[in-house]
């Protein structure tokens, strides 16, 4: 039997619906590369064992990405990704992007800056570059 | 067809109504949450549905068929108190359980059974703790293969890791056979995270049935002036005021009036809008 290739966390405290996490979880995934095309998602029963959630929500999270034509549920084989969402930018542990942004990351480290300093930056910046209004 | 539907069902107790006028109806494949303080009314309702009380007014079906004083064979219900032979051992009640049962599966059982790592088959159910007790209720209820599953506050007195255990159980169920489950708490706390439709009952009446996502994005949450509240629209379901401020919860608010500011509410405080709301009729 196939395994699925990931696997959901849940945070219960996050104010975030469990539905909406799953949904964000799987984009997040295809986006860096975790998930392409072909691959399955873990199926309701998968997740269930794994964390306690109502499946009926885990089914419902999949049909919301199945609308928006990531993934396709095969009858009887499970819910398959049909589309990438990653590019070179994104994709493995190499790309250059995230290697210059892993480079910044260990200087505001070496140089004291704590996780709120850094969230605090990178939001700062990203606004900057990707306002608000412009953003779908 | 739905698992359960209830058309202005009432039971009164000597001179005590326990329920009045309840009207609702389950869809198929929901876990449904059934929440309400003590002495609510979920067990009379809970107990109705497993046709061990008579409405006194009304009618309750399930699968379609009026509960006459008899469980429906696609019917299971665990009682509150989890009556089990405590002298018996696991392997023993198992198949008590089966020989009292027209429709059995040993297999489904062993399965559920198989998930606890930690019942001993050969102990007494007597001497297990809450959590296994109520798993091997929960394992038993299964075994009757049932469509609807009705279980009356499987999770009070439970710690933490036989909570999330027995929920899983109950979630596997719902993933491996797409049961329609009505569950009881009187935490929705217990519940929130695996139901996805409410029942909230107070004071003998359903307060609110419906998809949960539908009911929240139904009501809103205003806050403003305590001067000016003649503006906002909606159903005011309950209110809190200081000398300045109003919070307000409303269904079918549409958009908040100028100077005020609106939210969708979550769960917890619309339970509490409710049950607040309930208490104050009560009071009145």
């Amino acid at each position: 039997m196939l395994t699925g290739v990931i696997e959901f966390r849940i945070d219960r405290r996050s104010g975030v619906s469990t539905y909406v996490q799953i949904v964000q979880q799987v984009r997040q995934a295809m986006r860096l590369g975790l998930l392409n095309p072909g691959d399955r998602l873990p199926s309701a029963r998968e997740v269930v064992e794994a964390t306690t959630v109502n499946p009926n929500t885990v089914l419902k999270a999949y049909r919301e990405l199945e609308r928006e034509g990531l993934v396709e549920a095969r009858r009887g084989l499970g819910t398959f990704v049909t589309t990438s969402l990653s590019s070179e930018a994104t994709t493995g542990d190499d790309a250059p992007l995230r290697r210059e942004l892993a480079g910044w990351m260990g200087r505001a480290r070496e140089g004291g800056l704590v996780v709120e300093d850094v969230d605090a930056l990178y939001s700062a910046v990203r606004d900057e570059h990707y306002p608000a209004e412009e953003r779908p | 067809m739905n698992p359960l539907s209830a058309t202005a069902v009432g039971k009164r107790y000597r001179t005590r109504w326990a329920l009045r006028e309840c009207s609702f109806a389950v869809p198929e494949g929901k876990v449904v949450a059934l929440v309400g303080p003590n002495g609510a009314g979920k067990s009379t309702l809970l107990r109705m549905a497993a046709g061990l009380v008579r409405p006194t007014t009304g009618e309750l079906r399930t699968f379609d068929t009026p509960t006459d004083g008899r469980t429906h064979p696609d019917v299971s219900f665990l009682a509150q108190d989890r009556p089990l032979y405590r002298d018996l051992t696991v392997r023993e009640l198992t198949r008590a359980c089966a020989a009292m049962n027209d429709r059995w599966s040993a297999d489904r059982v062993r399965e559920v059974l198989g998930l606890l790592a930690g019942v001993d088959r050969d102990a007494k159910v007597d001497t297990l703790s809450a959590g296994a007790r109520t798993q091997v209720a929960i394992a038993m209820a299964l075994g009757r293969l049932p469509r609807l599953l009705l279980l009356d506050e499987p999770l009070s007195d439970l710690d933490p890791l036989a909570r999330d255990e027995t929920l899983r159980i109950i979630m596997t169920e719902v993933a491996d056979r797409g049961t329609t489950v009505v569950v009881s708490s009187h935490l929705l706390s217990d519940l929130r995270e695996v139901c996805d439709h409410l029942l909230l009952v107070d004071g003998g009446r359903v307060q609110v049935d419906g998809d949960i996502e539908e009911v929240l994005a139904e009501h809103r949450v205003l806050v403003g002036p305590v001067a000016d509240e003649s503006a906002v629209g909606g159903t005011l379901i309950s209110a809190t005021r200081t000398g300045r401020q109003s919070t307000l919860l409303l269904r079918g608010a549409g958009r908040a009036p100028e100077g005020w500011a609106g939210t969708e509410p979550d769960l917890e405080s619309l339970v509490m809008g409710y049950l607040r709301a309930s208490r104050e009729r009560r009071l009145r």
